[in-house]
């Protein structure tokens, strides 16, 4: 009996005796607290703050006195953005920030599939190119804006090799949003045509050569068998660009300049509305609708599309892929 | 170990003549995705070169080569090399306070079952698709009445709400690969959950928690909008700041080529560290599935 009571290192066994007493639902809940304190403070009472900030109007004159307090005014930042004065603005901002999320994310797919689909089928030099394509993803925004907008100068570059007359890049216009997409597109589209890539590596090759047999084209294998294979991978990859596209700031803001009516963005609209006017009820109510948009857009993605944010579908179906494959390779001679 | 280069290499080796003419359209594909992903940032690395006369110039090397732009840079009336250190200590302490954090959480979602793990895994992925600027609004006005513009920790803890996510995400990814029978084993052997985290699991992620760090620190790096808003004060700029707000001799004439120099001196730490760790960094991009 004491020689079960007689640990070797008794300060050892106690917390032992402690942890192992601990059921692990309450040890989950112990370790996931501070993330979710962290998060609390940086994200959750920011977004409530916002949102009761949003219904407070500018100090200024109440009753002939001039005040400090801001004034309660309801829903009149909301109206004011999509009725009111500032309308036009507001949707103007809105249109650009759809019309860029819309452009720059079907050519980043685009051209993003096709690296992959290339970088797939070679089969040496692909650690240069997946060196080379890791450049545009770790170059830094701001840093990508300051080298376009030298590119897009009126003498730079871009109007060196274009022929016809130069193009005034960065003057309001069409033009200005044309470079704002290239400049976007470059730098992202890597990124999806890198995780397409590991989509594409775990589809067993015996389904193409199945395909193959079967008679299916390159156009009907690539159509009916990789896209519906990798499109797990791509969803994910394009529903975190479409989020990153549609906070897009650093680059118009870089590469063109605030205040631009051809290219602002509504984190533009919102950052200039707090830190140039001051107005932070106006900048507020931007942000909340700028985050149901957000929203709106997670909910229609996974809703419709079924794109697997938490991973563990794709986990699920990954699996068998993998064994299956380790399997047929393992049965080659 | 899943290799798929080597079953590919395999199959077409079953053809050697044709492979080559075959394959042709694909090595033309290949020097095309290099040219595409090299091309600008080789182009900001060659006029960073040019001598400021010579900026205009569209030849493909610069003639003759000059420091002169980088010299500029490094004056201290720029303050590019205090933005520089600026940088390192924000998304330095960021990285570290993510993941000491991130790596009990990512633990726990992996491989713990408790009550409202599905409710703190969907709260954590819809925490990293909130608007920073929406968050930006509130901290702004919080930070100017408690005096925090113009600090570091100022840009700290706006950049956690989108750095914590990405480190939970990739790490709880990352345990979920490796083999429950570890820890298994070792609580055979008299373990408890905490010191088979401690002894066998932890020193076995140190290449996911490394990578992990990689990510984190190289999209830190490049936040500028929280930076731009929290600072208005030129000592206490970060780097992306202070590119995007570099002055020349002028105020009328830009700067390109100093400006393409701090871009490349603000770069090329984050491509030697892709380039060394390119294998992994593609593994944690794509398990993590996030940025």
């Amino acid at each position: 009996m004491t020689a079960t009571h007689a640990p070797p290192e008794p300060g050892r066994t106690r917390p032992r005796a402690r942890v192992t007493g601990m059921s692990p639902g309450r040890l989950g809940a112990l370790l996931v607290s501070p993330t979710i304190l962290v998060l609390g403070l940086v994200v959750a009472y920011p977004m409530l703050a916002a949102l009761r900030q949003s219904m407070y109007g500018e100090p200024g004159l109440v009753n002939g006195f001039v005040s400090d307090e801001e004034p309660y005014i309801g829903l009149e930042n909301y109206t004011s953005a999509l009725f009111g004065p500032s309308a036009e603005r507001f949707w103007n901002a809105f249109y650009n920030t759809s019309f860029f999320t819309v452009t720059t994310v079907l050519l980043e797919t685009v051209i993003g599939v096709a690296m992959a689909l290339i970088m797939h089928r070679a089969m040496r030099g692909r650690a240069m190119v997946r060196a080379s394509i890791l450049i545009p993803w770790a170059i830094p925004t701001a840093a990508s804006a300051v080298l376009w907008g030298w590119i897009f100068y009126p003498d730079g570059v871009a109007n060196a090799i274009l022929p016809g007359a130069p193009i005034l890049w960065t003057t309001e216009g069409f033009q200005a949003q044309a470079a704002v997409i290239i400049a976007e597109v470059w730098k992202t589209a890597p990124f999806i045509g890198l995780l397409t890539l590991a989509g594409l590596q775990v589809i067993p090759d015996e389904v193409y050569e199945a395909a193959k047999m079967d008679g299916a084209t390159a156009w009907r294998r690539f159509w009916h068998v990789t896209l519906p294979l990798v499109k797990p991978a791509l969803l994910v990859a394009v529903l975190f660009r479409l989020l990153d596209a549609i906070r897009m700031f650093d680059l118009p803001y870089i590469l063109i300049g605030p205040r631009k009516d051809s290219v602002e963005t509504l984190s533009m609209l919102v950052h200039d509305e707090a830190t140039a006017n001051l107005d932070y009820g106006a900048a507020a109510a931007y942000a909340v609708l700028l985050f149901l948009y957000v929203f709106a857009v997670v909910f229609a993605f996974v809703g419709i599309l079924g794109a697997d944010i938490l991973g563990d579908r794709a986990a699920l179906r990954r699996m068998p892929v993998r064994r299956r494959r380790l399997l047929a390779r393992g049965g080659k001679p | 170990m899943t290799d798929p280069t080597t079953a590919t290499a395999a199959s077409t080796n079953r053809e050697p003549g044709r492979s080559i003419r075959r394959n042709l359209p694909v090595y033309i594909g290949i020097g095309l995705i290099v040219v595409y992903c090299l091309a600008p940032f080789y182009w900001m690395a060659v006029s960073s070169l040019r001598r400021t006369n010579d900026i205009f110039e569209v030849s493909l090397f610069p003639s003759p080569v000059s420091f002169e732009n980088y010299a500029a840079v490094f004056d201290p009336s720029q303050g590019f090399l205090r933005a520089l250190g600026n940088s390192v200590v924000v998304a330095g302490t960021t990285t570290v306070v993510a993941l000491v954090i991130a790596i009990v959480a990512a633990y726990a979602l992996a491989r713990l079952d408790f009550r409202f793990k599905r409710l703190v895994m969907t709260g954590i992925i819809a925490t990293s698709m909130f608007p920073v600027v929406a968050l930006v609004v509130p901290l702004l006005k919080l930070f100017t009445a408690i005096g925090w513009i113009n600090t570091y920790q100022a840009m700290v803890m706006p950049s956690l709400s989108f750095a914590l996510p990405l480190a939970v995400w990739n790490l709880t990814a990352f345990f979920r690969q490796m083999p429950a029978e570890l820890e298994q084993a070792a609580m055979v052997d008299g373990c408890t959950q905490g010191q088979a985290f401690r002894r066998v699991i932890l020193p076995l992620a140190a290449p996911g928690v490394f990578t992990t760090a990689i990510i984190v620190f190289v999209i830190t790096w490049n936040e500028f909008l929280i930076a731009l808003t929290m600072v208005n004060e030129k000592s206490m700029q970060t780097a992306p700041v202070a590119i995007s707000k570099f002055v020349g001799a002028s105020q009328f004439v830009t700067p390109f080529g100093s400006q393409m120099a701090a871009g490349v001196l603000m770069t090329v730490p984050l491509i030697i560290l892709v380039l060394i760790f390119q294998r992994r960094i593609v593994a944690g991009l794509s398990s993590g599935g996030v940025k």
